[in-house]
């Protein structure tokens, strides 16, 4: 087929999780779990549903993507970098003194980044606030928002649904990183999420639930519009694309020693 | 990690938090512990061991997070909130403020990782504001303790005292402060070292930077008082009296210049004896960087105090 996105989303998700553990294993600092699980959504979205252009990026009729789960700067550095926001010689400054690549992003040193997050349950409402302003200005960008499952425990996120529900805002979606893990256990052993569907169905959003590393079933549920704000649960894997790594806790902010690296680059393929 | 530390003389102090928190609930069973998912990082895996029942995970949610401690206080139990400091003191502020302070609970917060110490992750993860938030609010004991044995005494005495208190904990290696004969009494500063040209009062991570300082200091012909301000509220009024007639004060902290210990002492100063302060801290968010980076590019060295203190004996 032509045109045919697939595989350059692909190609690209891979370069994200060798370049995000490549980082990782050089700074021994980050949060490679959540990169990985996060990595084909941020793929998907910018190498094959958004409209935007790294050389303008505050071009006004951008679609926006907010990376709530701000702690998973491997996965949206590198998709950042992948798009030609930045060049790629700043990636070994992640988290070295002086960096513009902090731990957590920040908008006023890397372009693309839409705004500051690190503490969970922030970018919802951001995004909400972004929604709002193209309803009053007519303009016809959309907006994505990527939270981690475990933050949805945040209180500011049913607030922020409750008004998107309440304002019909259908040119916003957020989507959850649905990897069924948080910072030191599991989020239905520590506060239960589910039904989580059936919660965002109450608050007014057309949900779909999708495999969120199948590259073809996120693009239909991230290009699909209608007439309410949309929910996307993205069941993910927590490390995914690595044997060792896939569903163990640890890995929300372990970092690899060289053998863990090297056997990680070894999958990555 | 902690092993490596302590062999370099220098120790974790949420060992220290964990071990007297343990002692305390074999003995009381009102004694709980609250957290936003940071059972890890508050090192409670053994408290979560032995009192199951008594730790509770409220998830990534500070603000229900302090409201419970404050419905366990009104419950009859002694609930210490355990979490990052800045998610503690930031995001669930109102609830220190309304449901802690105003409303007067015997509610225990234990701010972790303060200050910088997640340095890399930046300024949403630091927590150098703490200080100037919660200073207005009166009723709540502010302790910083320094090393291990403060900690200890810190908690103990938090346990006992029936209000609301704040200790302001980290995660940073520090060694054990060697300050003979000396008694935690909060609301009392530690006096760590004796001297007549100049005062330095610090709290938690730096007291031993500031006791390194007046050392050489003193080869250098300079004597200068060290205080640790373990308590920043209530504050030591009498040894402050005391720190004036010295003539010079600087004051370090791991916090922001505005509105912490250099405020509280700047404010004190100003209205009784005024003399020369200089203050040493942060002055506002801080770009990427490790722990030694942040600590020195804002003079939280000794070298740095040493040049602080040269610059307010100049001034007098
Ligand atoms: C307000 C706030 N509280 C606590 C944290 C500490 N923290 C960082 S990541 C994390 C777990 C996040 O889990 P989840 O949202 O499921 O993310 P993922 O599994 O995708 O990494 C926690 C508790 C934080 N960053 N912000
Ligand atoms: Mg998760």
């Amino acid at each position: 087929m032509q045109n045919d996105p697939i595989p350059l989303i692909r190609a690209r998700a891979l370069w994200m999780r060798r370049t995000a553990f490549t980082m990782v294993h050089r700074a021994q600092l980050g949060h490679p779990g959540g990169d990985f699980s996060a990595t084909d959504i941020l793929a998907t979205l910018y190498f094959g549903v958004m409209r935007h252009d790294p050389a303008r990026p505050a071009w006004e009729d951008r679609d926006r993507f907010i990376m709530s789960k701000g702690h998973a700067t491997g996965a949206i550095y590198t998709a950042l970098c992948a798009a030609g926001y930045f060049p790629e010689d700043w990636l070994p400054s992640y988290m070295q003194n002086g960096s513009p690549l902090n731990g957590h992003p920040n908008r006023n040193y890397v372009p693309g980044v839409e705004t500051n997050t690190g503490p969970l349950g922030h970018g919802f409402p951001v995004a909400l606030g972004i929604a709002i302003a193209g309803q009053i200005t007519g303009r016809d960008y959309r907006t994505y928002v990527l939270t981690g499952d475990g933050e949805q425990q945040e209180g500011s996120n049913w607030e922020a649904a409750m008004v998107a529900g309440h304002r019909r805002l259908a040119n916003l979606t957020l989507i959850i990183d649905r990897n069924r893990l948080q910072q030191g256990a599991g989020t239905e052993e520590t506060s239960g999420l589910d039904p989580l569907d059936k919660k965002y169905e109450a608050f007014g959003f057309e949900v779909q639930m999708v495999d969120g590393h199948d590259v073809s079933a996120l693009l239909g549920a991230l290009t699909a519009k209608g007439d309410r704000p949309r929910c996307i649960i993205a069941n993910t894997v927590k490390g995914k694309g690595v044997s060792f790594m896939e569903n163990v806790a640890k890995w929300h902010h372990g970092v690899p020693n060289d053998a863990e690296f090297a056997q990680a680059m070894a999958e990555l393929v | 990690m902690s092993h490596a530390v302590e062999k370099a003389g220098l120790y974790d102090c949420r060992d220290a938090w964990v071990k007297t928190l343990c002692d305390l609930a074999a003995q009381d069973p009102r004694i709980c512990a609250v957290v936003n998912d940071s059972v890890g990082s508050s090192k409670l895996g053994a408290f979560q061991k032995a009192y199951p029942e008594r730790l509770i995970n409220v998830g990534i949610a500070e603000q229900v997070m302090v409201g419970v401690g404050a419905g366990l206080a009104n419950g009859g139990q002694v609930p210490f909130v355990s979490a990052a400091s800045c998610f503690l003191t930031g995001r669930a502020l109102e609830q220190v403020k309304a449901d802690v302070s105003y409303a007067g609970f015997n509610v225990k917060l234990v701010g972790q990782s303060s200050g910088v110490a997640y340095a890399e992750l930046g300024p949403t993860h630091h927590s150098i504001e703490d200080f100037a938030w919660l200073r207005p609010l009166k009723n709540i004991t502010l302790i910083v303790p320094a090393d291990p044995w403060e900690v200890e005494q810190a908690i103990r005495w938090a346990a006992a005292h029936e209000g609301p208190v704040y200790i302001r904990l980290s995660r940073m290696p520090v060694p054990a402060l060697e300050i003979p004969g000396r008694v935690f009494t909060p609301g009392r500063a530690t006096l760590a070292r004796q001297g007549s040209d100049v005062t330095l009062i610090a709290c938690g991570t730096v007291v031993h930077l500031a006791m390194t300082a007046a050392e050489e200091l003193a080869s250098e012909g300079l004597s200068a008082r060290v205080l640790n301000m373990h308590t920043i509220n209530p504050l030591d009024e009498a040894a402050l009296h005391e720190a004036s007639k010295t003539g010079a004060i600087v004051t370090v902290e791991e916090a922001h210049l505005r509105g912490g210990l250099g405020g509280a002492v700047a404010e004190f100063t100003a209205s009784h004896k005024p003399v020369p302060v200089e203050r040493l801290g942060f002055d506002g968010f801080q770009p990427t960087g490790d722990l030694a980076h942040l600590f020195a590019r804002s003079g939280l060295t000794v070298a740095g105090i040493k040049a602080a203190a040269r610059r307010a004996v100049a001034r007098k």
